[in-house]
């Protein structure tokens, strides 16, 4: 029985091990081949060792194109990144707790257009605010990439919610009888103890917003004002790509700020999925 | 004075409510209510951006129906897309959760790993990449040749080029993965160890007691992919240099209303593709709900 249930571990581990190597293999076939000499990226394809780690592919890659290098377009996305976080984690806190702990009439009413909101796919609308930002004179600026933000994003509404619902009322009731309103419970009881959910919301719009690329995609025609991912869009055009190299090295760096916020947080993540069980 | 405390806490008080939900109601008008309006008002105009819309009744949706063979072209490439794609996610996100259910130690290293591919899986960069591990002298096809098996044009082929696309969704298999691992978590240990009693084994233990407490959750996770995958812009659109080639091979929906809209300016048409979009979804999702009664279990409460 014992040796029994030996084997059956040592051939869980090896299946699972197998699994997982091969679902990184692309990953790390993408930033191994950053460091190849740009010959031998597709004449050594198979192989995940270098011949020799070469750091000229950052080089070259870094100096971008049309004059504006990579440094703009990091630049760029950590602006819309980090202002359009910051828009929809308060933005999404303070309804929130509106929807969770303030009685109001036609509460109900606006639950249920916010869960509509959630359940909508965001291309539908696409086309109108794209005509409502063009009339405002907004193509080539990032208000309609951060704008938006600071109106809530239902997701993380829902998930703040779920957390603050869990906080005993009695704390509120305590505090009203020492003469906190709800919006002073709100700031001095609620909110410190809602940062774990606020950071998890944090961390997924961080992710999403570096990696949106439809948006940049319409709204942005100046390539000096390029976010990361349609930067490694434009650097990847088959018509001039001859530096695979240089391609894969912007392609891994453009995913390093993912990966570090991935490695540190992932805590946050795992249980924001698995609390809330929405999209990833 | 309990009583009076209790109604201190839950008083009525609209005008804080409403102060605090405010930018959501502003939001709401300005930028879902008012676009959803306005896409299903353009519908029925010839608008490009070009003066004023012109109203054209139903032309739209005829063409789009009647005439536009490159529409239907979409619609079941995106369909074939969505029927290969989720059942590839759910069911490696399912089989994966399964055996990260039963090792205890690194279990938690393994879980990030596997959904590593998640988190980059959106970007430009991984569909940059995925293109290049699938070319004809990329990494797959490098394997295929030392393993005597000759190599692909996966981009020649439409059918090839499109299970690059599936091959993709189906990798990023980790957020319904970690659903179905809290799910299996929840399934209480004493089940197992009843039907151990009883002389079930493995296979039945599965198949009577795991299967049928997933349901629910399996169920959540197939409409939210299934949303998902109708919805898939990104890769289509980098991997095919945004035209959805070879042959219209991967013109997924999305990609087809985008290049309508922002390429040849058919506003109006293309507001009518993404109403048709919202009808499909509506439709799909719909049915996957209607038929969850023949097999979705779910739990007599009190018992």
């Amino acid at each position: 029985m014992n040796q029994n249930s030996q084997i059956r571990k040592t051939v869980l581990y090896t299946v699972i091990t197998i699994l997982a190597l091969a679902m990184i293999y692309p990953i790390l076939w993408m930033v191994s081949s950053s460091f190849k000499n740009s010959q031998d990226v597709f004449t050594t394809a198979y192989s995940l060792l270098p011949a020799s780690w070469n750091l000229s592919n950052y080089s070259d890659g870094w100096k971008g194109f049309a004059g504006i290098s990579f440094g703009t377009f990091f630049q760029n996305s950590f602006i819309v990144v980090i202002f359009s976080t910051i828009g929809s984690v308060l933005s999404s806190t303070v309804i929130a707790y509106g929807f969770a702990r303030v009685r109001f009439v036609g509460k109900n009413f606006w639950f249920v257009c916010m869960m509509m909101t959630l359940m909508l796919p965001g291309e539908i609308v696409l086309i109108p605010q794209y005509i409502m930002f063009n009339k405002f004179g907004w193509i080539n600026t990032y208000y309609p990439l951060i704008l938006p933000t600071f109106f809530g994003t239902p997701f993380f509404v829902f998930l703040i919610m779920q957390f603050i619902r869990s906080i005993p009322k009695a704390l509120d009731e305590a505090a009203t009888i020492d003469g906190c309103n709800k919006i002073t419970i709100f700031g001095r009881i609620i909110v410190p103890l809602i940062v774990p959910a606020m950071m998890t919301s944090a961390i997924f719009s961080f992710y999403w917003r570096w990696e949106d690329f439809i948006g940049p995609l319409i709204y942005l025609t100046n390539p000096k004002l390029y976010t990361v991912s349609l930067a490694i869009k434009m650097f990847a055009d088959p018509n001039n790509v001859t530096n695979w190299g240089a391609l894969f090295a912007m392609s891994t760096l453009s995913l390093l700020p993912v990966f570090i916020l991935f490695f540190a947080f992932q805590r946050y993540i795992v249980e924001g999925i698995s609390t809330s069980g929405l999209k990833g | 004075m309990l009583g009076k405390k209790k109604k201190v806490g839950s008083r009525t008080d609209n005008l804080t409510g409403y102060l605090f939900i405010s930018p959501f109601i502003i939001g709401f008008l300005i930028l879902t209510l008012f676009p959803m309006i306005s896409t299903l008002y353009l519908s029925f105009t010839d608008y490009s951006m070009l003066g004023n819309p012109g109203w054209i009744g139903l032309a739209n949706y005829q063409q789009m129906l009647t005439a536009d063979d490159k529409y239907w072209h979409s619609v079941s490439v995106t369909f074939y897309y969505v029927c290969a794609s989720v059942p590839v996610r759910l069911l490696s996100a399912l089989i994966i959760a399964i055996l990260l259910n039963q090792i205890l130690g690194l279990a938690g290293l393994f879980r990030s790993v596997l959904y590593l591919p998640s988190v980059i899986g959106g970007s430009v960069a991984v569909s940059v990449m995925w293109k290049q591990l699938f070319g004809s002298t990329g990494a797959i096809n490098s394997i295929l040749t030392h393993l005597g098996i000759p190599a692909i044009s996966w981009f020649g082929h439409p059918a090839a080029a499109l299970w690059t696309l599936i091959l993709l969704a189906g990798w990023q298999f980790g957020s319904p993965m970690l659903i179905f691992l809290s799910g299996l978590k929840n399934i209480p240990q004493e089940f197992y160890e009843a039907a151990s009693v009883d002389g079930a084994n493995a296979v039945q233990k599965f198949l009577k007691i795991t299967l049928p407490l997933l349901t629910p959750i399996i169920l959540f996770n197939l409409v939210m992919q299934i949303i998902q995958a109708f919805l898939a812009f990104t890769p289509s659109y980098i991997i095919s240099n945004g035209v959805g080639g070879p042959l219209d091979g991967t013109l997924l929906y999305v990609l087809y209303m985008f290049r309508n809209a922002f390429e040849f300016f058919r506003m109006g048409y293309a507001s009518a593709m993404a109403w048709m979009m919202l009808l499909l979804i509506g439709l799909f999702t719909a049915l996957v709900f209607k038929s969850s009664s023949y097999w979705v279990h779910y739990e007599t409460e009190g018992e």
